[in-house]
């Protein structure tokens, strides 16, 4: 079934199309992949479609709601979480509360309760406190749940944005680039990770360079180029396309490349 | 378990200190002195919620501070109302005027909005210094003295313990804001505001929060400190003393409560000390507050809890 779709998206930035015409649709349990070269508008659209720019045309919706208007935190009550390329953690902040943050709609937020820290607050931050535990479990960071997140690795902190993003619950999960810079062993934990996510019914929308990734776990592709759609469909349909390989290493290229 | 523990024993160690300091207090005046302690770490708690926490700079804070001062002054010499009721008004007032104020400045950031915030001040300070026939003016304008079931409040000891029950309070209040989710918001607004905003934290209501709360601590410092002089002037809600309140904030340690306490008692105590020194009493201050930035960049309470630590271990 279908719960995120976008359709017809465009922006411009005074006057360069960043994103023309891009439009997809993406199913319950599915990984869409979004991949292109460097500048082809992969971030932008993550941008559009969480809120955060908005589009000059085109329409995203949330099961079957438009949702193109809608702020960031709205969205994310709505059912839509993301991660970033830049990491954006809570530096001084543990990794269970960046995680604890992310329950926040979980949560229910009464000021006058927090400042005299009533005793339903402290029952609920108990309760908060063992669910983001346990999506830390997930990424495998339970044993870092009390450092601060601005002191673990980079790898780590990829993971924990993940751990955040899972935390809120989500029906879709936008996912940037969750591999870059991370070795071998820790792009095999996120592959495996983004494969249980996804199997739990959660829509995954990844954008992402590392190609053997994508290809081994992606129900579908997206190949977007300067800001338009290339093609779109399986991985063995955008392997077998010249025009991918083309796009990411010009005419003479993907000569060479066909040859060798 | 060690979060909730810390946060008792601040307050029990805070309310140690309370009650032994006059013990060693040789004569009345070092409990006034410390009363204007009390008085100005509790406003500097509230302020360091919305710098410290939410990561949101006010340089107009003292116009809170003046609402409040100037609401237990106003009201009850022309209007009959107890001061206490003034207080309330008062704190009321200025947490409205936070919140509308508020709403449009708070969506500027850095540099835009210690601007907009600066000019709130001005604005205050201005009202209160020209509006003369409510406020008397520059001159300044007496206050009732503070007065509960016909027992009237005076004298340095009264207000010595009046203000050290304050701070207490305001204190509690602060460290319990810490592990809730409005604590957890305000923290992670300042952090990343771009990713509060996609787990879903409402950044434009808590950073509205924050300052609604900073302007209440604010005000009912102002009318404490106001009751507590018998007199109040345009001063009180200048520019000089929202900068004050900076320093002690930041001087102290952003985001902690001690390091308020502990700032405002340096901003309160080092100007007695140095009046010895007469003419340079601005210069040696103003060179303290250089010198501690350049090697304690953190603030004196965190720098100092990083040095135990580390020593500890």
């Amino acid at each position: 079934m279908t719960i995120l779709e976008v359709s017809d998206i465009g922006i411009a930035f005074g006057g360069v199309k960043a994103i023309d015409g891009v439009g997809f649709a993406v199913a319950q349990g599915q990984i869409f992949s979004i991949i292109g070269p460097n500048g082809a508008g992969k971030t932008t659209l993550f941008n559009v479609i969480s809120g955060m720019y908005r589009p000059s045309h085109g329409r995203v919706a949330l099961d079957g709601r438009d949702v193109t208007d809608l702020a960031p935190d709205a969205l994310a009550a709505r059912g839509l979480s993301r991660t970033f390329q830049n990491l954006q953690i809570f530096q001084r902040m543990t990794a269970a509360e960046n995680v604890m943050v992310g329950r926040h709609l979980q949560e229910r937020c009464n000021l006058f309760a927090d400042l005299l820290r009533l005793p339903s607050v402290t029952r609920q931050n108990r309760a908060t406190r063992e669910a983001a535990l346990g999506f830390l479990d997930q990424v495998g960071l339970r044993d870092g749940a009390d450092v601060l997140a601005g002191s673990l690795s980079y790898g780590a902190c990829k993971r924990l944005e993940i751990a955040r993003a899972l935390a809120a619950e989500p029906r879709v999960l936008l996912l940037d680039e969750p591999a870059a810079g991370c070795n071998a062993v820790e792009t095999e934990e996120i592959d495996k990770l983004i494969c249980r996510v996804a199997a739990k019914g959660i829509a995954v929308v990844l954008v992402e360079h590392d190609m053997k990734l994508v290809m081994k776990i992606s129900h579908r592709i997206l190949v977007l180029v300067q800001g338009r759609m290339l093609i779109e469909g399986n991985p063995q349909e955008v392997r077998d396309n010249p025009a991918v390989l083309e796009a990411y290493l010009g005419k003479h290229g993907a000569r060479e490349a066909a040859r060798a | 378990m060690a979060r909730l523990n810390h946060r008792y024993v601040i307050l029990v160690v805070l309310a140690a200190v309370i009650a032994l300091l006059p013990l060693v207090f040789p004569s009345s005046y070092y409990l006034r002195v410390a009363a204007l302690v009390w008085v100005s770490a509790f406003a500097a708690i509230g302020l360091n919620i919305l710098m410290g926490k939410a990561g949101q700079v006010s340089l107009g804070h003292a116009g809170f501070f003046g609402i409040g001062a100037y609401a237990v002054a106003i009201l009850p010499a022309r209007f009959g109302l107890p001061s206490l009721v003034a207080l309330a008004i008062g704190a009321a007032l200025s947490a409205l005027l936070a919140f509308l104020v508020g709403r449009p400045i708070l969506r500027l950031k850095g540099h835009y909005l210690a601007i907009a915030t600066l000019g709130f001040g001005v604005l205050v300070a201005m009202v209160i210094t020209t509006e003369s026939r409510w406020t008397g003016g520059p001159d300044g304008m007496a206050v009732a003295k503070l007065s509960l079931f016909g027992w009237r409040a005076s004298g340095s000891a009264t207000w010595y313990w009046i203000t050290g029950g304050l701070l207490l309070i305001g204190a509690w209040i602060a460290l319990n804001l810490d592990d809730t989710p409005t604590g957890r918001a305000f923290r992670a607004l300042h952090d990343s505001e771009i990713a509060a905003r996609v787990t879903g934290v409402d950044v434009n209501r808590f950073k509205l929060q924050a300052f609604v709360i900073a302007a209440v601590y604010g005000s009912i410092a102002g009318s404490a400190l106001a009751m507590m002089n018998g007199f109040i002037n345009p001063d009180q809600a200048g520019f000089l003393h929202s900068v004050e309140l900076v320093t002690m904030v930041v001087l102290g340690g952003l985001g902690s409560v001690v390091g308020s306490i502990v700032g405002a008692a340096v901003l309160i105590v080092l100007p007695q000390l140095l009046t010895v020194f007469q003419d340079y009493e601005n210069l040696m201050l103003g060179a303290i507050i250089i010198l501690s930035m350049i090697f304690m960049r953190d603030g004196m309470v965190p720098m100092a809890w990083k040095l135990l630590t580390r020593t500890g271990r």
